[in-house]
Protein backbone atom coordinates (compact mmCIF):
# COMPACT_ATOMS: atom_id res chain seq x y z
CA UNK A 1 0.00 0.00 0.00
CA UNK A 2 1.61 3.59 -1.19
CA UNK A 3 1.90 6.23 1.17
CA UNK A 4 -1.30 8.48 -0.87
CA UNK A 5 -3.74 5.85 -0.80
CA UNK A 6 -3.13 5.37 3.00
CA UNK A 7 -3.53 8.93 3.73
CA UNK A 8 -6.66 8.91 1.52
CA UNK A 9 -8.04 5.91 3.46
CA UNK A 10 -6.70 7.61 6.74
CA UNK A 11 -9.54 10.35 6.05
CA UNK A 12 -12.05 8.53 4.59
CA UNK A 13 -12.82 5.51 6.45
CA UNK A 14 -13.79 7.48 10.04
CA UNK A 15 -16.73 9.31 7.97
CA UNK A 16 -18.64 5.89 7.24
CA UNK A 17 -17.29 2.68 7.60
CA UNK A 18 -15.66 3.60 10.90
CA UNK A 19 -17.15 5.82 12.38
CA UNK A 20 -16.33 7.40 15.88
CA UNK A 21 -19.51 7.80 17.06
CA UNK A 22 -21.83 5.29 15.15
CA UNK A 23 -19.50 2.32 14.73
CA UNK A 24 -17.16 2.76 17.71
CA UNK A 25 -19.66 4.02 19.85
CA UNK A 26 -17.29 7.26 21.20
CA UNK A 27 -17.74 10.77 22.50
CA UNK A 28 -21.50 9.93 21.92
CA UNK A 29 -22.16 12.39 25.26
CA UNK A 30 -22.29 15.49 23.64
CA UNK A 31 -23.10 14.25 20.34
CA UNK A 32 -26.58 14.07 21.79
CA UNK A 33 -26.96 16.59 24.20
CA UNK A 34 -25.83 19.19 21.51
CA UNK A 35 -27.53 18.20 18.60
CA UNK A 36 -30.72 20.11 19.05
CA UNK A 37 -29.97 22.73 16.93
CA UNK A 38 -27.85 22.97 13.59
CA UNK A 39 -25.86 26.09 15.06
CA UNK A 40 -25.09 24.54 18.61
CA UNK A 41 -24.03 21.49 16.51
CA UNK A 42 -21.73 23.19 13.77
CA UNK A 43 -20.14 25.18 16.61
CA UNK A 44 -19.16 21.87 19.01
CA UNK A 45 -18.05 20.10 15.37
CA UNK A 46 -15.24 22.99 14.26
CA UNK A 47 -14.65 22.74 18.09
CA UNK A 48 -13.80 19.46 18.32
CA UNK A 49 -12.09 19.36 14.87
CA UNK A 50 -9.62 21.86 16.23
CA UNK A 51 -8.95 20.16 19.65
CA UNK A 52 -8.37 16.89 18.08
CA UNK A 53 -6.30 18.28 14.90
CA UNK A 54 -4.05 19.97 17.68
CA UNK A 55 -4.03 17.15 20.11
CA UNK A 56 -3.30 14.67 17.66
CA UNK A 57 -0.49 16.81 16.30
CA UNK A 58 1.09 17.88 19.51
CA UNK A 59 1.29 13.95 20.98
CA UNK A 60 2.59 12.55 18.16
CA UNK A 61 5.24 15.49 18.45
CA UNK A 62 6.31 14.60 21.80
CA UNK A 63 5.26 10.92 21.87
CA UNK A 64 8.93 9.42 22.24
CA UNK A 65 9.22 11.79 25.00
CA UNK A 66 6.24 10.28 26.98
CA UNK A 67 6.78 7.54 29.52
CA UNK A 68 4.32 5.46 29.51
CA UNK A 69 3.32 5.06 33.16
CA UNK A 70 2.20 8.63 32.76
CA UNK A 71 0.72 8.96 29.62
CA UNK A 72 -2.60 9.42 30.30
CA UNK A 73 -1.97 12.28 32.52
CA UNK A 74 -0.19 13.64 29.75
CA UNK A 75 -2.29 13.50 27.01
CA UNK A 76 -5.09 15.03 29.11
CA UNK A 77 -2.41 17.93 30.19
CA UNK A 78 -2.92 18.37 26.24
CA UNK A 79 -6.06 17.76 25.98
CA UNK A 80 -7.11 20.18 29.15
CA UNK A 81 -4.72 22.90 27.79
CA UNK A 82 -6.44 22.97 24.21
CA UNK A 83 -9.99 22.93 25.36
CA UNK A 84 -9.24 25.75 27.73
CA UNK A 85 -8.21 27.89 24.99
CA UNK A 86 -11.23 26.61 22.99
CA UNK A 87 -13.36 27.75 25.94
CA UNK A 88 -12.54 31.36 26.46
CA UNK A 89 -12.40 31.94 23.09
CA UNK A 90 -15.99 30.96 22.76
CA UNK A 91 -17.12 32.87 25.54
CA UNK A 92 -15.43 36.03 24.66
CA UNK A 93 -16.72 35.82 20.50
CA UNK A 94 -19.88 34.08 21.31
CA UNK A 95 -21.04 34.31 24.86
CA UNK A 96 -24.54 33.32 23.96
CA UNK A 97 -23.73 30.49 22.24
CA UNK A 98 -21.07 28.96 25.10
CA UNK A 99 -24.10 29.62 27.43
CA UNK A 100 -26.10 26.90 25.47
CA UNK A 101 -23.66 24.44 24.76
CA UNK A 102 -22.35 25.21 28.92
CA UNK A 103 -20.67 22.53 30.18
CA UNK A 104 -20.32 20.34 27.09
CA UNK A 105 -17.00 22.31 25.68
CA UNK A 106 -15.35 22.00 29.08
CA UNK A 107 -16.66 18.11 28.14
CA UNK A 108 -14.77 17.99 24.82
CA UNK A 109 -11.52 17.20 27.53
CA UNK A 110 -12.95 14.17 28.30
CA UNK A 111 -14.54 12.93 24.66
CA UNK A 112 -13.42 9.35 24.08
CA UNK A 113 -12.96 10.39 20.77
CA UNK A 114 -10.17 12.90 21.07
CA UNK A 115 -8.18 10.13 24.23
CA UNK A 116 -8.96 7.56 21.66
CA UNK A 117 -7.24 8.52 18.80
CA UNK A 118 -4.51 10.06 20.97
CA UNK A 119 -4.04 6.80 22.75
CA UNK A 120 -4.69 4.51 19.54
CA UNK A 121 -3.20 6.56 17.13
CA UNK A 122 -0.77 9.55 17.95
CA UNK A 123 1.29 7.83 20.48
CA UNK A 124 2.51 5.82 17.45
CA UNK A 125 2.46 7.45 14.30
CA UNK A 126 4.31 10.75 12.93
CA UNK A 127 3.02 13.94 13.66
CA UNK A 128 0.95 14.75 9.20
CA UNK A 129 -0.53 11.01 9.42
CA UNK A 130 -1.99 12.10 13.26
CA UNK A 131 -3.56 15.14 11.67
CA UNK A 132 -5.11 13.20 8.68
CA UNK A 133 -6.65 10.96 11.15
CA UNK A 134 -7.89 13.70 13.21
CA UNK A 135 -9.52 15.29 10.46
CA UNK A 136 -10.96 11.90 9.14
CA UNK A 137 -12.25 11.38 12.71
CA UNK A 138 -13.83 14.67 13.47
CA UNK A 139 -14.87 14.67 10.11
CA UNK A 140 -16.89 11.08 11.14
CA UNK A 141 -18.47 12.83 14.24
CA UNK A 142 -19.34 16.06 12.56
CA UNK A 143 -20.77 14.12 9.92
CA UNK A 144 -23.25 12.41 12.93
CA UNK A 145 -23.87 15.35 14.82
CA UNK A 146 -25.31 17.47 12.01
CA UNK A 147 -27.34 14.88 10.33
CA UNK A 148 -28.80 14.35 13.58
CA UNK A 149 -29.19 18.02 14.61
CA UNK A 150 -30.66 18.69 10.86
CA UNK A 151 -33.42 16.54 11.54
CA UNK A 152 -34.00 17.15 14.98
CA UNK A 153 -34.03 20.85 14.31
CA UNK A 154 -36.20 20.67 10.88
CA UNK A 155 -38.37 18.15 12.21
CA UNK A 156 -38.87 19.91 16.20
CA UNK A 157 -38.53 23.63 15.40
CA UNK A 158 -39.75 23.53 11.32
CA UNK A 159 -36.35 25.35 11.05
CA UNK A 160 -32.34 25.27 10.01
CA UNK A 161 -30.09 27.25 11.53
CA UNK A 162 -33.05 29.44 13.18
CA UNK A 163 -33.98 30.22 9.95
CA UNK A 164 -37.51 29.28 9.29
CA UNK A 165 -37.82 26.44 6.43
CA UNK A 166 -41.48 24.85 7.33
CA UNK A 167 -44.06 27.20 8.73
CA UNK A 168 -45.20 26.67 11.99
CA UNK A 169 -49.10 26.49 13.09
CA UNK A 170 -47.86 28.93 15.86
CA UNK A 171 -46.32 31.14 13.19
CA UNK A 172 -49.95 30.59 10.97
CA UNK A 173 -48.47 27.74 8.74
CA UNK A 174 -49.26 24.17 8.47
CA UNK A 175 -47.23 22.37 10.40
CA UNK A 176 -47.37 21.29 13.80
CA UNK A 177 -43.62 20.55 15.16
CA UNK A 178 -42.89 17.17 17.35
CA UNK A 179 -42.10 18.46 20.50
CA UNK A 180 -40.09 14.85 21.06
CA UNK A 181 -37.12 15.92 18.60
CA UNK A 182 -36.06 18.84 20.65
CA UNK A 183 -35.83 16.49 23.85
CA UNK A 184 -32.78 13.85 24.32
CA UNK A 185 -34.27 11.08 23.59
CA UNK A 186 -35.15 11.85 20.26
CA UNK A 187 -31.19 11.63 19.67
CA UNK A 188 -31.22 8.19 20.54
CA UNK A 189 -33.55 7.17 17.96
CA UNK A 190 -31.91 8.77 15.24
CA UNK A 191 -28.54 7.56 15.55
CA UNK A 192 -30.00 3.99 16.66
CA UNK A 193 -31.76 4.59 12.76
CA UNK A 194 -28.20 5.82 10.89
CA UNK A 195 -26.67 2.34 12.41
CA UNK A 196 -29.25 0.51 10.91
CA UNK A 197 -28.72 2.42 7.30
CA UNK A 198 -25.01 2.23 7.41
CA UNK A 199 -24.95 -1.75 8.44
CA UNK A 200 -27.16 -2.25 5.78
CA UNK A 201 -25.47 -0.33 3.03
CA UNK A 202 -22.28 -2.06 4.33
CA UNK A 203 -23.69 -5.65 4.08
CA UNK A 204 -25.23 -4.59 0.33
CA UNK A 205 -21.83 -3.94 -0.76
CA UNK A 206 -20.55 -6.79 0.55
CA UNK B 1 -31.36 17.21 56.36
CA UNK B 2 -34.55 17.61 54.23
CA UNK B 3 -32.42 19.48 51.82
CA UNK B 4 -29.44 16.83 51.62
CA UNK B 5 -32.74 14.16 51.09
CA UNK B 6 -34.12 16.87 48.16
CA UNK B 7 -30.64 16.86 46.69
CA UNK B 8 -30.16 13.77 46.47
CA UNK B 9 -33.43 12.66 44.47
CA UNK B 10 -32.42 15.01 42.30
CA UNK B 11 -29.22 14.23 41.47
CA UNK B 12 -29.83 10.13 41.20
CA UNK B 13 -33.72 10.28 39.79
CA UNK B 14 -34.41 13.62 38.41
CA UNK B 15 -30.88 14.83 36.87
CA UNK B 16 -29.75 11.38 36.60
CA UNK B 17 -26.10 11.51 35.14
CA UNK B 18 -26.87 8.87 32.07
CA UNK B 19 -30.40 9.17 31.49
CA UNK B 20 -30.88 13.62 31.58
CA UNK B 21 -27.40 14.42 30.86
CA UNK B 22 -26.51 11.70 28.76
CA UNK B 23 -23.34 11.47 30.45
CA UNK B 24 -20.45 9.03 30.36
CA UNK B 25 -22.11 7.41 27.69
CA UNK B 26 -19.39 5.80 25.85
CA UNK B 27 -18.44 3.72 28.96
CA UNK B 28 -22.43 3.17 29.42
CA UNK B 29 -22.65 1.76 25.96
CA UNK B 30 -19.78 -0.40 26.11
CA UNK B 31 -19.79 -1.95 29.28
CA UNK B 32 -23.29 -2.68 29.75
CA UNK B 33 -23.50 -6.42 28.10
CA UNK B 34 -23.92 -8.53 31.19
CA UNK B 35 -25.49 -7.07 35.10
CA UNK B 36 -22.31 -8.30 36.82
CA UNK B 37 -19.66 -6.50 34.95
CA UNK B 38 -21.83 -3.34 34.56
CA UNK B 39 -22.52 -3.37 38.92
CA UNK B 40 -18.87 -3.22 39.29
CA UNK B 41 -18.34 -0.41 36.90
CA UNK B 42 -21.15 1.22 39.03
CA UNK B 43 -19.96 0.98 42.23
CA UNK B 44 -16.76 1.74 40.83
CA UNK B 45 -18.15 5.40 39.91
CA UNK B 46 -19.70 5.94 42.92
CA UNK B 47 -16.76 5.33 44.96
CA UNK B 48 -14.40 7.87 42.32
CA UNK B 49 -17.54 10.61 42.82
CA UNK B 50 -17.57 10.25 46.20
CA UNK B 51 -13.90 11.22 46.45
CA UNK B 52 -13.72 13.43 43.69
CA UNK B 53 -16.75 15.82 43.87
CA UNK B 54 -15.89 16.86 47.39
CA UNK B 55 -11.91 16.81 47.11
CA UNK B 56 -12.32 19.23 44.25
CA UNK B 57 -14.89 21.38 45.76
CA UNK B 58 -12.16 22.17 48.71
CA UNK B 59 -9.66 22.67 46.05
CA UNK B 60 -11.83 25.14 44.43
CA UNK B 61 -12.86 26.74 47.68
CA UNK B 62 -9.44 27.28 48.94
CA UNK B 63 -7.14 27.62 46.15
CA UNK B 64 -9.07 28.51 42.72
CA UNK B 65 -12.14 30.29 43.51
CA UNK B 66 -11.83 34.54 42.69
CA UNK B 67 -10.36 35.31 45.98
CA UNK B 68 -9.63 31.97 47.41
CA UNK B 69 -6.12 32.76 47.65
CA UNK B 70 -6.95 35.38 50.42
CA UNK B 71 -6.10 32.93 53.08
CA UNK B 72 -2.50 32.96 51.99
CA UNK B 73 -2.06 36.66 51.53
CA UNK B 74 -3.24 37.24 47.77
CA UNK B 75 -7.25 38.28 48.16
CA UNK B 76 -7.17 39.52 44.30
CA UNK B 77 -5.50 36.44 42.57
CA UNK B 78 -8.21 34.75 40.10
CA UNK B 79 -6.84 31.02 39.10
CA UNK B 80 -10.29 30.09 38.28
CA UNK B 81 -9.28 29.59 34.50
CA UNK B 82 -6.91 26.61 35.75
CA UNK B 83 -10.35 25.04 36.46
CA UNK B 84 -10.80 22.46 34.32
CA UNK B 85 -7.15 21.09 34.04
CA UNK B 86 -6.86 21.31 37.79
CA UNK B 87 -10.15 19.01 38.06
CA UNK B 88 -9.33 16.55 35.44
CA UNK B 89 -5.60 16.11 36.60
CA UNK B 90 -7.05 15.55 40.49
CA UNK B 91 -9.13 12.84 38.82
CA UNK B 92 -6.89 11.28 37.28
CA UNK B 93 -4.29 11.07 40.23
CA UNK B 94 -7.44 10.09 42.66
CA UNK B 95 -7.94 7.23 40.14
CA UNK B 96 -4.43 6.22 40.28
CA UNK B 97 -4.34 6.32 44.08
CA UNK B 98 -7.49 4.58 44.28
CA UNK B 99 -6.03 1.78 42.11
CA UNK B 100 -2.82 1.30 44.30
CA UNK B 101 -4.60 1.43 47.81
CA UNK B 102 -7.23 -1.26 46.02
CA UNK B 103 -4.55 -3.47 44.91
CA UNK B 104 -2.36 -3.31 48.05
CA UNK B 105 -5.44 -3.54 50.34
CA UNK B 106 -8.58 -5.26 49.05
CA UNK B 107 -7.13 -7.53 46.22
CA UNK B 108 -10.71 -8.83 45.56
CA UNK B 109 -12.37 -5.79 44.89
CA UNK B 110 -9.35 -4.45 42.58
CA UNK B 111 -9.58 -8.23 40.62
CA UNK B 112 -13.40 -7.37 40.00
CA UNK B 113 -12.83 -3.18 39.56
CA UNK B 114 -9.29 -3.87 37.79
CA UNK B 115 -10.13 -3.19 34.02
CA UNK B 116 -12.56 -0.34 34.96
CA UNK B 117 -10.45 1.70 37.03
CA UNK B 118 -8.01 3.40 34.44
CA UNK B 119 -11.03 3.78 32.15
CA UNK B 120 -13.06 5.83 34.77
CA UNK B 121 -10.80 9.26 34.41
CA UNK B 122 -12.22 9.60 30.84
CA UNK B 123 -15.76 9.15 31.66
CA UNK B 124 -17.36 12.43 31.72
CA UNK B 125 -19.92 11.61 34.21
CA UNK B 126 -17.37 12.18 36.66
CA UNK B 127 -15.85 15.35 35.16
CA UNK B 128 -19.23 16.70 34.75
CA UNK B 129 -19.90 16.10 38.65
CA UNK B 130 -17.11 17.97 39.27
CA UNK B 131 -18.22 20.79 36.47
CA UNK B 132 -21.51 20.86 38.21
CA UNK B 133 -20.46 21.36 41.85
CA UNK B 134 -18.20 24.00 40.86
CA UNK B 135 -21.11 26.03 38.61
CA UNK B 136 -23.72 25.57 41.29
CA UNK B 137 -21.13 26.56 44.60
CA UNK B 138 -22.24 23.62 46.51
CA UNK B 139 -20.51 23.39 50.10
CA UNK B 140 -18.82 20.51 51.46
CA UNK B 141 -21.46 18.90 52.80
CA UNK B 142 -23.72 19.38 49.03
CA UNK B 143 -20.93 18.05 47.56
CA UNK B 144 -20.62 14.91 49.24
CA UNK B 145 -24.34 14.25 48.70
CA UNK B 146 -24.34 15.28 45.29
CA UNK B 147 -21.21 13.44 44.41
CA UNK B 148 -22.58 10.22 46.03
CA UNK B 149 -26.15 10.38 44.69
CA UNK B 150 -24.85 11.35 40.79
CA UNK B 151 -22.65 7.90 40.69
CA UNK B 152 -25.81 6.24 42.63
CA UNK B 153 -28.06 7.71 39.58
CA UNK B 154 -24.88 6.02 37.33
CA UNK B 155 -25.10 2.73 38.48
CA UNK B 156 -28.78 2.08 38.42
CA UNK B 157 -29.22 3.19 35.20
CA UNK B 158 -26.44 1.38 33.82
CA UNK B 159 -27.42 -1.83 35.61
CA UNK B 160 -30.78 -1.22 34.14
CA UNK B 161 -29.71 -1.00 30.75
CA UNK B 162 -27.42 -4.23 31.39
CA UNK B 163 -30.74 -5.93 32.37
CA UNK B 164 -32.60 -5.28 29.54
CA UNK B 165 -29.33 -6.15 27.03
CA UNK B 166 -29.27 -9.24 28.73
CA UNK B 167 -32.89 -9.92 28.04
CA UNK B 168 -32.62 -8.68 24.56
CA UNK B 169 -30.58 -11.69 23.53
CA UNK B 170 -33.29 -13.97 23.02
CA UNK B 171 -35.35 -11.54 20.82
CA UNK B 172 -35.82 -11.52 17.26
CA UNK B 173 -34.16 -8.26 16.39
CA UNK B 174 -33.74 -7.41 12.76
CA UNK B 175 -29.93 -8.20 11.12
CA UNK B 176 -28.74 -4.19 11.05
CA UNK B 177 -29.76 -3.30 14.22
CA UNK B 178 -28.64 -5.59 15.89
CA UNK B 179 -25.94 -5.21 18.86
CA UNK B 180 -24.98 -1.44 19.32
CA UNK B 181 -28.59 -0.19 17.10
CA UNK B 182 -31.08 -1.60 19.36
CA UNK B 183 -29.04 -0.52 22.27
CA UNK B 184 -29.15 3.04 21.27
CA UNK B 185 -32.66 2.52 21.00
CA UNK B 186 -33.55 1.30 23.71
CA UNK B 187 -31.29 3.71 25.78
CA UNK B 188 -33.55 6.29 24.07
CA UNK B 189 -36.78 4.56 25.58
CA UNK B 190 -35.34 3.69 28.67
CA UNK B 191 -34.35 8.24 28.64
CA UNK B 192 -38.03 8.74 27.98
CA UNK B 193 -38.95 6.42 30.75
CA UNK B 194 -36.50 8.73 33.38
CA UNK B 195 -38.32 12.27 32.07
CA UNK B 196 -41.20 10.92 33.81
CA UNK B 197 -39.28 11.84 37.09
CA UNK B 198 -39.46 15.49 35.78
CA UNK B 199 -42.55 16.26 36.92
CA UNK B 200 -41.28 16.04 40.45
CA UNK B 201 -41.05 19.09 42.44
CA UNK B 202 -39.06 18.85 45.14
Amino acid sequence: MSARISTRELVISPIFANNPVAMQVLGVCSALAVSNSMQTALVMTLAVTFVLVCSNFFISLIRQFIPNSVRIIAQMTVIASLVIVVDMVLQDLAPDLSKQLSVFVSLIITNCIVMGRAEAFAMKEPPLLSVMDAIGNAAGYGFILLSVAFVRELLGAGSLFGHEIIQTVANGGWYLPNEMFKLPPSAFFLIGAIIWVVNIARRKRK
Amino acid sequence: MEHYINLFIQATFIDNMALSFFLGMCTFLAVSKKVSTAFGLGVAVIVVMLLAVPVNQLIYTWVLKPGALGWAGLPNLDLSYLQLITFIGVIAALVQILEMVLDKYVPVLYQTLGIFLPLLTVNCAIFAGVIFMSNRDYDLGESVVFGTAAGAGWALAIVLLAGIRERLKFNNIPEGLQGIGITFISTGLMALGFMAFAGITL
